[in-house]
């Protein structure tokens, strides 16, 4: 529950905003990102480089989910004064440190979204003009994005749970999903001092019954061709979280080896989890072996793994056909049986992609849902980006599906990618929700939790925050043929010349009778050959 | 959601009329998007009149027409009684009986224009895509009538709302004010007090009533916004969606660095006829302005069908030049053939993608060339059938053999 502003000692009563701490410690929190918050005012900074699409009716719920690409938003404080400039800077300082394309943020593919991205650390007033939201679909994540995220730990890959990350083998996966999140955050419970909070998160994919010979068991060993041999010196919590939850409430489904110090219980996204846990700063753990390696075997062989469908998810498409008109379409599935809610749909569309909101219809169970929120900005060419928000209430057990025309634009033939037949990419639209939980979650000591619960703040048990992205579109755009530059302009500058001539003559000649002339060299020459023909002269 | 081919042009798609009035209901600026270019005042008449818009766009069309009618009727009125003053003069040659306009041929010359008008397959497919060029064309139409009738201060009030739409009627200030200064008897000469009189008192009304109009757009959305989204569209030419014209494909391939120039010689190119022709054409306004609004649809930068279908409604009134016209059948055929090509190497475009842009490309080269070349035929036979009223029909060089009339 946030405090209100007078009860917490660096709020100054809301002129100003956070007092945030200027960051001096760099012995855990890295320099490089230390001195960029402070230098361009960043209040939450979130990047996020991900490798393919989470298969959310597949793999269940994901813990955090992060579109297809390239995306950074960021909350500057309020003492900003031109929030376009820092946002300018701070992409190119991350593209540097990232080794990753940040610098093509541009305003044609940033957003401010006004009820999507609230901050998730300690904000004093919401202003979302110091908001900035981009997203790049074409990015690669790929080895050499990597490296420099690992090198912002405070033991880098050479000791504790990092040693792990071997880029030969995460790359090796379905989904791959690196981020960094910084955000302001109390120092404890009382909430008497602020710091700042530097997470990084990775999340991986593996399919290993595809490389595993058909069976879905795995080791720390087989995903990552290591094992862990000790704790990072500086980390004061090292542990590793196994999801052992019984399915169908049946036990001794599978077997976890070595057996677990402890085992952990909570209520994770709405789903009732039991975690094995290893410590790796117990002493207790490496006595009988220097290394641990994690494995896990299925009793019995798992019969279609129903993970249980998400309460919330959702696809999206384009359809239409031919290169002038299409039609975007979300598909959002409620599959709570009895519980309604309202989800904030967030859509940024690139310029070139008209949209026409008078065709925009949203329809559930066959009748007209009307939004109770809808903020629009309209696309400028070549300036900035469609942004649709809307806040949409969500029925129990029903699909709720949003359609809206838009025309190709032709653009110059220097604004197409080397490859423009390959297509055009539209980022994905992002859903926020609060989700009913299925089980009440009591609250939680946010001490005790795992970390990986406690990113999103939860106001009360009944409900968890959730962000949701759609499928990445990619559309084709009519091209010009990009060979004829010259030709094209030559031949529409003689059409017009072909005016301005015709013009010429008539407005500056004037009618005369012929004279019959004596002629010239050519035609004396031409009669004496016709002469010699026998032919009368010209 | 009319729009299956680019002939009617996405600037003036009533489709960006209803986008225009969904973003309003949405409380946001209808220009702060790039789909919506018109000025408030069509945004005004369509916020009560969008139900009824196929009829909104008959009627301008039927309006167009009955302007028209009217225009050419007292039109050939004045040209009579000219052709009438000029033979008592004796300011013709003898010889020229054939080449006078007689009033039986004149007679249905009027309700020729506007049929030539209203079944131009043009006309009624810029009216099935409900493109607001009909609208653009009545008011021009209005102002012909308007100027034609003599009513300096009509004139200037229609010639000010045309300008508001779209910016290019600007050039038809000067054969305006040549036909009124003609109509009252003064003499087109520099140093003439009454000349510059009556050229002030027009162009004041035309500049009063431009601005109350502006100043109007400005009460009805409380903002300048509409001056940038209009005016600057039409100027800088962001939009490249394929039309009729020249501009989209050039601009489409045009290097970075040349593009601003390019532009400016583009609108220049536009503008620039009106002095030469008001020069050539003086004692001839109404020639002068059927030349303008051709040079206008043809170069404006988002030329539509419905612009074509204004200047060819005129062509009857020039139908006496029949036979000095040299390319006439080409011409047709060039346009006939152009005008049928388009909707399908557009559909092999966009839709079969057996084509590529530049088949549509060749076709908008093809069919301005045409259009071009038969302005300058009109203009051609013009000119010389004023030389022959004036030397005579039957030329004969100095040695009495038939001549031959050339252009030096």
């Amino acid at each position: 529950m946030p405090r209100p502003c007078w009860a917490r000692p660096w709020c100054d009563g809301g002129r100003q905003g956070l007092t945030l701490p200027a960051v001096s410690h760099y012995r855990l929190f890295p320099k490089a990102l230390g001195r960029l918050v402070a230098a361009l005012g960043v209040q939450e900074l979130h990047l996020a480089l991900t490798q393919g699409f989470w298969r959310t009716r597949t793999w269940g719920q994901p813990p955090l989910q992060a579109p297809a690409g390239a995306e950074l938003w960021v909350w500057f404080q309020p003492t900003v004064m031109d929030v376009d400039k820092a946002w300018k800077e701070l992409s190119n300082i991350l593209s540097g440190i990232f080794c990753a394309s940040l610098n093509f943020i541009d305003s044609t593919n940033t957003v401010t979204p006004t009820a999507s991205f609230k901050p998730l650390g300690l904000a004093n007033g919401t202003d979302h003009h110091l908001l900035r939201y981009a997203v790049l679909p074409r990015e690669v994540v790929c080895t050499e994005n990597l490296t420099p995220w690992k090198k912002l730990l405070p033991c880098g890959s050479k000791a504790g749970l990092a040693v792990l990350l071997k880029a030969e083998r995460l790359f090796h996966s379905s989904y791959h999903s690196q981020a960094v999140h910084i955000r302001p955050i109390c120092r404890d419970a009382s909430c008497l001092a602020v710091s700042w909070e530097l997470r990084q998160t990775l999340t991986v994919v593996f399919d290993t019954f595809s490389s595993g010979q058909g069976k879905k068991d795995w080791s720390l060993f087989k995903m990552f061709s290591r094992t862990l041999t000790d704790a990072c010196p500086l980390a004061s919590q090292s542990k590793v979280y196994v999801d052992i939850s019984p399915k169908n409430k049946e036990k001794e489904l599978l077997e976890v080896t070595p057996t677990p110090a402890s085992v952990y219980e909570a209520i994770v996204q709405g789903d009732k989890r039991t975690y094995a846990v290893y410590d790796l700063l117990s002493p207790s753990l490496f006595n009988t072996s220097r290394s641990l390696n994690v494995q896990l075997k299925w009793k019995r062989p798992q019969d279609s793994s129903e993970l249980p469908t998400p309460v919330l998810h959702a696809q999206r498409y384009v359809s239409g056909y031919g290169l002038q008109t299409g039609e975007i379409s979300t598909l959002i599935y409620n599959t709570h049986p009895y519980r309604a809610f309202p989800v904030i749909l967030l859509e940024t569309v690139p310029w070139y992609l008209r949209l026409y909101v008078h065709t925009l219809t949203i329809i559930t169970k066959g009748k007209e849902n009307k939004p109770s929120y809808i903020h629009y900005q309209p696309a400028q060419d070549r300036r900035r980006p469609h942004l649709l928000e809307m806040l949409i209430q969500l029925p129990a057990n029903s699909i709720t599906k949003i359609t809206i025309q838009f025309e190709r634009a032709l653009l110059k033939w220097t604004e197409y990618t080397p490859d423009p037949n390959h297509g055009f990419y539209v980022s994905s639209s992002v859903l926020s929700a609060l989700v009913p939980s299925v089980i009440a979650m009591k609250d939680v000591d946010v001490e005790q939790s795992p970390l990986f619960t406690s990113l999103f703040p939860s106001s009360d048990g009944s409900s968890y925050f959730v962000r949701l992205y759609t499928e990445p579109l990619l559309v084709n755009l009519p091209t010009p043929d990009f060979s004829m530059p010259y030709n094209v302009i030559c031949l529409t500058c003689t059409v017009v010349a072909v005016c301005y001539g015709s013009f010429y003559n008539l407005l500056t000649r004037t009618f005369h009778v012929e004279e019959p002339t004596r002629g010239g060299l050519a035609k004396r020459l031409a009669n004496i050959i016709r002469k010699f023909r026998g032919v009368p002269p010209l | 959601t009319e729009s299956t081919s680019p002939d009617s042009n996405a600037f003036v798609f009533c489709v960006s009329v209803v986008e225009g009035l969904a973003l309003l209901d949405l409380g946001v600026s209808p220009y702060s998007g790039a789909i919506f270019h018109e000025t408030p005042l069509i945004i005004y008449l369509f916020h009560f009149l969008i139900e009824y818009a196929e009829f909104v766009f008959m009627i301008t069309d039927v309006l167009t027409a009955v302007a028209l009618y009217l225009a050419i009727q007292d039109f050939n009125k004045v040209v009579f009684k000219k052709q009438k003053f000029l033979i008592e003069l004796d300011k013709y040659a003898p010889d020229v009986a054939e080449l006078i306009q007689t009033p039986m041929e004149m007679h249905y010359i009027p309700l020729k224009v506007a049929l030539f008008y209203l079944l131009n397959p043009y006309t009624v497919m810029s009216c099935v895509a409900k493109s607001t060029c009909a609208i653009n064309n009545t008011v021009i139409a209005f102002f012909i009538l308007a100027t034609i009738k003599g009513s300096a201060f009509l004139s200037a009030v229609f010639l000010a709302l045309a300008t508001y739409q779209s910016l290019y009627p600007l050039t038809l200030f000067a054969p305006a004010l040549l036909y009124l200064l003609q109509r009252e008897f003064i003499p087109i000469k520099l140093k003439s007090k009454s000349f510059w009189l009556y050229t002030m008192q027009y162009t004041a009304l035309y500049l009063c009533s431009l601005v109350v109009i502006i100043c109007l757009s400005f009460f009805l959305l409380n903002s300048w916004d509409f001056i940038p989204s209009v005016y600057g569209f039409i100027l800088s030419v962001p939009d490249l969606t394929p039309n009729i014209g020249l501009f989209w494909y050039f601009f489409a391939e045009m290097f970075e660095h040349f593009s601003l120039f390019f532009i400016c010689v583009f609108q220049i190119n536009v503008f620039f006829y009106t002095i030469p022709l008001a020069i050539k054409l003086k004692e001839h306004p109404v020639f002068f302005m059927f030349v303008q609004i051709a040079v206008i649809s043809i170069f404006k930068s988002y030329p539509t069908v419905g612009d074509i279908a204004l200047y060819m409604a005129f062509l009857p009134v020039w139908s006496h030049l029949y036979r000095f016209l040299r390319n006439i059948f080409i011409l047709s055929c060039v346009l006939v053939v152009c005008s049928l090509l388009f909707p399908v190497l557009w559909h092999l475009w966009i839709y079969a993608g057996s084509a590529n842009s530049n088949f549509y490309y060749a076709i908008t080269l093809a069919f301005n060339i045409g259009q071009i070349l038969l302005i300058s035929d009109y203009f051609y036979a013009f000119l010389r059938r004023e030389y022959y009223l004036t030397h005579g029909l039957h030329l004969t060089r100095q040695d009495g053999t038939e001549a031959m009339l050339v252009l030096k």
